[in-house]
C-alpha cells in the first residue's frame, strides 16, 4: 500500500517534470514543416550573436569562478584556523545574497557606482564588465562558500597547516600547495554550480547592459519561434553536465580520501 | 602582554580583510545605499514620502500579486516536494530512485530563469505539446477554457517547476532526521502509521516545513527572469516593477525605486528570518 | 503453560540466516536476558517478538495467543530502545501518556497513570520537561515509563543501557530490576554486556551465530558453561590443557601434576579445561589443591579486586585476589605458586 502511494507520487512527479522537458525538446525539433529536424539548433549555432553572447557569458563565468575562489578559499581557511569566533558572522554574510533579491543588489550597484560616484564602474565598458563579474561572485557566494567550507571540514586544516609550516612553508605555499589541492574537489563543485548559475543569468546582465547570454535568451524569446526551445534544451543539457561533473568530482574525492585511512 | 595583543590582532584580521572589504563594498554598502535611499528625498533630507508612495494602488497591487504568487507557488512546491521527498526516502522504493531524485532536483532547481520560461511555452503555450495533445486527443482546448500563461495561475505553475525540486533538496535531510526508533516506539505503543505521522513525525518536521516554506517564498519573490521572459514586462509584480523603474521605462522617480527595493528586502528578510528561527528550533529538537 | 513461547524462530535474509532456530519459553514475571556478541541474532529475536521483523519460520505466542502474524501495534507490548527514542516534540508527561492516548483512555485517568509512572521512575517533577532537557539516564527512565504506562503484557528492552555512562548504567540496571519485580512484568532484555545480563536476570540465554548456546540461571551459565563460547563470552577464562591418565577413574595430569576429577572426562588423550580467575589462588592452598609454579607478568589493581597475570608453563593464567589494605599487591617478575581445587575445573564440550 505504502509502496503504491510512493510510486504514484513519484510517477506524478515524473510526468510534471518531464512534460515540459519533452515539450521543449519536441518543439525545438519542429522548425522544419512536417518533419523533425535539427534546423533550430543549426539556426542558433549559426547566429553570430549567440556565439558572441555565449562566449561572453562563459568567459564571465570563468572569471567569476576565479574571483570566487580567490575570495572564498583563503577566508574559509583563515576563519577555520585563526578566527573561529568570526565564523557565524562570515556565514551570515555569505547567506545574504539568498536573502536580498539579486535585482536589489544590482540596483544598489547602479546607484553606488554610477558615473558621478567615487568609483564610477558603470561609466565604462571595462568597469561594467568588472562590476558584472563581481555581482556574479556575490550571487554565487553562498554556494561557493558552503562547498569549500564542507570540503575543508573534511580535512584537518590545522594539523596540515602546522605540518607544512614546521617544514618551512610560508602562507602562500601552504595555501597553494597544501590547502588548495585538498579542497580542489569542493572548489570544483562550487565552480560548476557557479557556472550553471552564471551562464543564463539575466537580471544583472540586463540592468548593467552587458551583451551576455541571458539577455540574448530573452531577446530570442521575443523574436524567434523555435530557437528559444533549442536554446532551452542546450541550457538544460549544460546544467545537467555541470551537475554530473559535480557528482563525478565528489565520487573522485571519496575515492582519494579513502586511501590515507 | 598588551603589546603582543596589539601586534596579534591586526595580523589575524588581515586574513579575512579581503573578504570583508569585498562584502562591505559589493554587498552591504549597495544594500545600505538602497535602504537609506528609501528614507531620503532628492535633496538628501529625511522623508517617509517614498514609503508612503508604496501604498499607491499600482504598487500595492504589484506587491500583493507578488506575495500571492510567491505564497501559492511556495505552498504548492512545499506540499508536492514534501510528498516526493517522503516517497523516495521512506516509501520503500528502490534506493537508486532517491539518488536520482536528488540529482534531478539539483539540476531542475537551477534550471530556472529564462530557459524555464521557454520550456513552459513549449509545453503549455498555444502550440505547446500539452496544449496540442489535449486538443487533439481529448478535444479539450485549454485556451478556450480560459487558461492564460501570463495569469496568476499560469505563472504559479511555472514557478512550481523550480520550487518543488528546491523543496526536495532542503527537506530530504530533515526527513532523514526522523529516527527509526520514533516510528517503532509509536507502533509498539499501538499507534497506526497515520497516528505516528500526525502525533510525532509532522510535529517534528513542522519547523523545517514552515522554514522551508519561508525560503521558497523568498526564492519566488525575488525571481524576475522567468516572469520577464514569459510575460515581457506585462505582469505587474514587484520585481518587474522595480526592473522597469531601474530601466527608467515607466516612472522617473528614483526614490520610488529605492522604496520598492526596500519593500522587497523587508519581505524577503522577514521570510528568511522565519526560516532561520524555525531551523534553529528544529535543530534544538533533533539532537 | 508458559507465558511467552517462542518456538522454531528463524529469520533469514536471502541465503543469510541471522537467526537459525530459536526456542525459548518465559514464565510470567520472569526476567530473561539474551546475551551475545553483536550480530549473534539477539536483537533480531527481540524484533520478531515485537513484530518489526516477520519470522521466516516459527511462532511467537503470548499468553496462549499466537501473535506471529500481528502488527506491532496490535500486540500490546512495551519496548525500550537503545537511545533517543523519546518523541522530541512531546514533553515527558506527553511521552508517557502517548500509549494511553492511543488506547483512548480518559484524560483524568491518563493524568493519574502518568503521575504514577513518573513516581515509579523517580522523576515526579519532570513531567513538563522536553526530552532534550534530560540526561541520558533520565531519558531512558522516561522511555521505560512510556513503555510500561499502557500495562503491556511483555516488556522488551533492546540494549537500553548501552548508550549511558558506566556509573549510571550500573545504578539504572538495579532500578530497572526493582521496577520489573515490583510490577511483576515478563521481560526480555537484550545486551552484549555479560555483567549486566548476569546481575539482573532470572535466566540468561547466551546466543552465538543465530543459535542459543545455553539457557540457564546466571549462576549456571557462569559456573557450568556448556561450551567454550559460553565460558569465554561470559566472564574471563583460563584454559588449561590436561592429559587424560585414566578416563574411567577421572584421573588427569596438568603439567605433570596429578588431578582427580569428580566427573570423568570420558575421552582419552588431551582435553581442554577452563578455570575462572577467582578459582585460582596465590600460594600452596590446602591439601588436595593442584599447585603449579608460575611467574607474575602483570598486575592490574582495580580497587577491591586485583587481577594478576602469571606465566605458567606455556600459557598465561589470570587470577583475581581481593585487595587487603595490609598487604601490598604482588610484584611483576616474582616467582609464585598457583593453586586451585580440581572441582573448580570446568570441562568444555566444544
Amino acid at each position: 500500500m505504502r509502496r503504491f502511494w510512493s510510486w504514484s507520487i513519484v510517477g506524478l512527479g515524473v510526468v510534471y517534470f518531464f512534460l515540459p522537458l519533452v515539450g521543449m525538446l519536441e518543439f525545438s525539433l519542429k522548425m522544419r514543416r512536417g518533419a523533425y529536424s535539427l534546423d533550430a539548433y543549426a539556426s542558433v549555432l549559426a547566429d553570430a550573436r549567440f556565439r558572441a553572447t555565449f562566449g561572453y557569458s562563459a568567459v564571465m563565468a570563468a572569471l567569476t569562478i576565479v574571483l570566487g575562489v580567490l575570495i572564498v578559499v583563503p577566508t574559509v581557511f583563515w576563519v577555520r584556523l585563526k578566527l573561529p569566533k568570526l565564523r557565524p558572522v562570515i556565514e551570515f554574510i555569505t547567506l545574504l545574497p539568498l536573502v536580498i533579491p539579486p535585482i536589489v543588489i544590482v540596483f544598489g550597484y547602479i546607484r553606488l557606482f554610477n558615473t558621478s560616484s567615487w568609483l564610477p564602474l558603470t561609466g565604462s565598458t571595462l568597469g561594467s564588465d568588472i562590476l558584472l563579474m563581481i555581482g556574479y561572485s556575490v550571487l554565487s557566494l553562498p554556494y561557493m562558500y558552503r562547498a569549500v567550507d564542507t570540503g575543508l571540514a573534511a580535512i584537518d586544516v590545522r594539523t596540515l597547516t602546522e605540518a607544512a609550516q614546521s617544514l618551512g612553508a610560508g602562507w602562500a605555499t601552504v595555501l597553494a600547495r597544501v590547502i588548495l589541492p585538498n579542497v580542489l574537489v569542493a572548489v570544483l563543485s562550487g565552480a560548476f554550480l557557479t557556472f550553471a548559475i552564471v551562464i543564463g543569468e539575466y537580471v544583472f546582465a540586463a540592468l548593467l547592459d552587458r551583451p551576455a547570454f541571458g539577455p540574448y535568451l530573452v531577446w530570442a524569446g521575443g523574436n524567434k519561434a523555435y530557437e528559444p526551445a533549442a536554446l532551452a534544451v542546450m541550457t538544460f543539457a549544460l546544467t545537467w553536465a555541470c551537475m554530473a561533473l559535480i557528482q563525478l568530482a565528489t565520487r573522485f574525492s571519496r575515492h582519494t580520501r579513502m586511501q590515507p585511512k | 602582554m598588551p603589546r603582543a595583543h596589539l601586534r596579534h590582532l591586526p595580523m589575524t584580521w588581515v586574513g579575512v580583510a579581503p573578504f570583508l572589504i569585498f562584502a562591505v563594498l559589493f554587498l552591504l554598502l549597495p544594500t545600505a545605499n538602497i535602504i537609506t535611499g528609501a528614507f531620503v528625498d532628492d535633496k538628501g533630507a529625511f522623508t517617509l514620502v517614498n514609503l508612503v508612495n508604496l501604498f499607491k494602488p499600482e504598487v500595492l497591487n504589484a506587491f500583493a500579486l507578488s506575495i500571492r504568487l510567491s505564497l501559492a507557488s511556495a505552498v504548492i512546491g512545499c506540499v508536492f516536494g514534501f510528498a516526493i521527498a517522503v516517497a523516495v526516502s521512506l516509501g520503500g522504493l528502490p534506493p537508486v530512485l532517491r539518488g536520482l531524485a536528488m540529482t534531478f532536483s539539483g539540476v531542475t532547481s537551477n534550471f530556472a530563469g529564462v530557459p524555464l520560461a521557454f520550456a513552459y511555452v513549449a509545453t503549455l503555450g498555444r502550440v505547446g505539446i500539452v496544449t496540442v495533445l489535449l486538443r487533439e486527443w481529448f478535444g479539450i482546448n485549454i485556451y478556450a477554457l480560459g487558461f492564460n500563461m501570463i495569469s496568476f495561475w499560469g505563472l504559479t505553475m511555472a514557478y512550481v517547476f523550480f520550487q518543488i525540486p528546491l523543496m526536495v533538496l532542503i527537506i530530504t535531510p530533515a526527513i532523514d532526521g526522523l529516527r527509526r526508533e520514533w516510528r517503532e516506539a509509536a507502533e509498539v505503543l499501538g499507534a497506526t502509521p497515520l497516528q505516528y505521522w500526525r502525533m510525532v513525525a509532522l510535529p517534528v518536521l513542522w519547523p523545517s516545513l514552515l522554514g522551508t516554506l519561508a525560503l521558497l517564498f523568498a526564492n519566488a519573490f525575488g525571481a524576475v527572469a522567468t516572469a520577464i521572459a514569459l510575460t515581457g514586462s506585462l505582469l505587474s509584480i514587484a520585481p518587474i516593477l522595480l526592473f522597469n523603474q531601474i530601466r527608467g521605462d515607466v516612472l522617473q522617480d528614483p526614490h520610488l525605486g529605492y522604496a520598492l527595493a526596500f519593500g522587497m528586502i523587508v519581505v524577503t528578510g522577514l521570510s528568511n528570518l522565519l526560516y532561520v528561527s524555525m531551523r534553529a528550533r528544529s535543530e534544538r529538537w533533533i539532537k | 503453560m508458559s507465558f511467552l513461547d517462542l518456538s522454531g524462530l528463524r529469520k533469514s535474509y536471502g541465503a543469510n540466516a541471522v537467526v537459525k532456530s530459536f526456542d525459548l519459553t518465559v514464565e510470567k514475571g520472569e526476567f530473561v536476558s539474551l546475551l551475545g556478541p553483536s550480530g549473534c541474532g539477539k536483537t533480531t529475536v527481540l524484533r520478531m517478538v515485537a513484530g518489526f521483523e516477520t519470522p521466516s519460520a516459527g511462532t511467537v505466542r503470548i499468553d496462549g495467543q499466537e501473535v506471529t502474524g500481528l502488527k506491532p501495534n496490535q500486540r500490546n507490548i512495551g519496548m525500550v530502545f537503545q537511545a533517543y527514542a523519546l518523541f522530541p516534540n512531546l514533553t515527558v508527561a506527553q511521552n508517557v501518556a502517548f500509549g494511553l492516548k492511543i488506547k483512548g483512555m480518559p484524560a483524568g485517568e491518563t493524568r493519574d497513570r502518568v503521575a504514577d509512572m513518573l513516581r515509579l521512575i523517580g522523576l515526579p517533577e519532570m513531567g513538563s520537561r522536553y526530552p532534550f532537557q534530560l540526561s541520558g539516564g533520565q531519558q531512558q527512565r522516561v522511555a521505560l515509563a512510556r513503555a510500561l504506562a499502557p500495562q503491556p503484557r511483555v516488556l522488551l528492552l533492546d540494549e537500553p543501557l548501552s548508550a549511558l555512562d558506566a556509573k549510571i548504567r550500573v545504578s539504572l540496571r538495579a532500578e530497572l530490576r526493582e521496577i520489573q519485580q515490583k510490577l511483576g512484568i515478563t521481560t526480555i532484555f537484550v545486551t552484549h554486556d555479560q555483567e549486566e545480563a548476569l546481575s539482573i536476570s532470572d535466566r540468561v540465554v547466551v546466543m552465538n551465530a543465530g543459535l542459543a548456546e545455553q539457557v540457564g540461571t546466571p549462576f549456571q551459565v557462569y559456573n557450568q558453561p556448556r561450551t567454550r563460547f559460553v565460558a569465554s563470552f561470559v566472564g574471563t577464562l583460563n584454559t588449561v590443557e590436561a592429559q587424560v591418565l585414566d578416563a574411567g577413574a577421572g584421573r588427569l595430569a596438568i603439567h605433570g601434576a596429578a588431578v582427580q576429577m569428580a566427573v570423568p572426562p570420558g575421552t582419552r588423550g588431551k582435553v581442554q579445561l577452563a578455570l575462572r580467575p577467582e578459582a585460582v589462588h596465590l600460594g600452596y592452598g590446602v591439601d588436595g589443591d593442584v599447585v603449579l609454579p608460575a611467574t607474575i607478568t602483570a598486575v592490574e589493581f582495580m580497587g577491591s579486586v586485583i587481577r594478576v597475570r602469571a606465566a605458567c608453563a606455556d600459557r598465561i593464567m589470570a587470577l583475581d585476589t581481593f585487595n587487603r589494605p595490609d598487604t601490598p599487591p604482588p610484584v611483576v617478575g616474582a616467582a609464585v605458586s598457583l593453586s586451585f581445587k580440581p572441582r573448580d575445573l570446568i570441562l568444555l564440550e566444544g
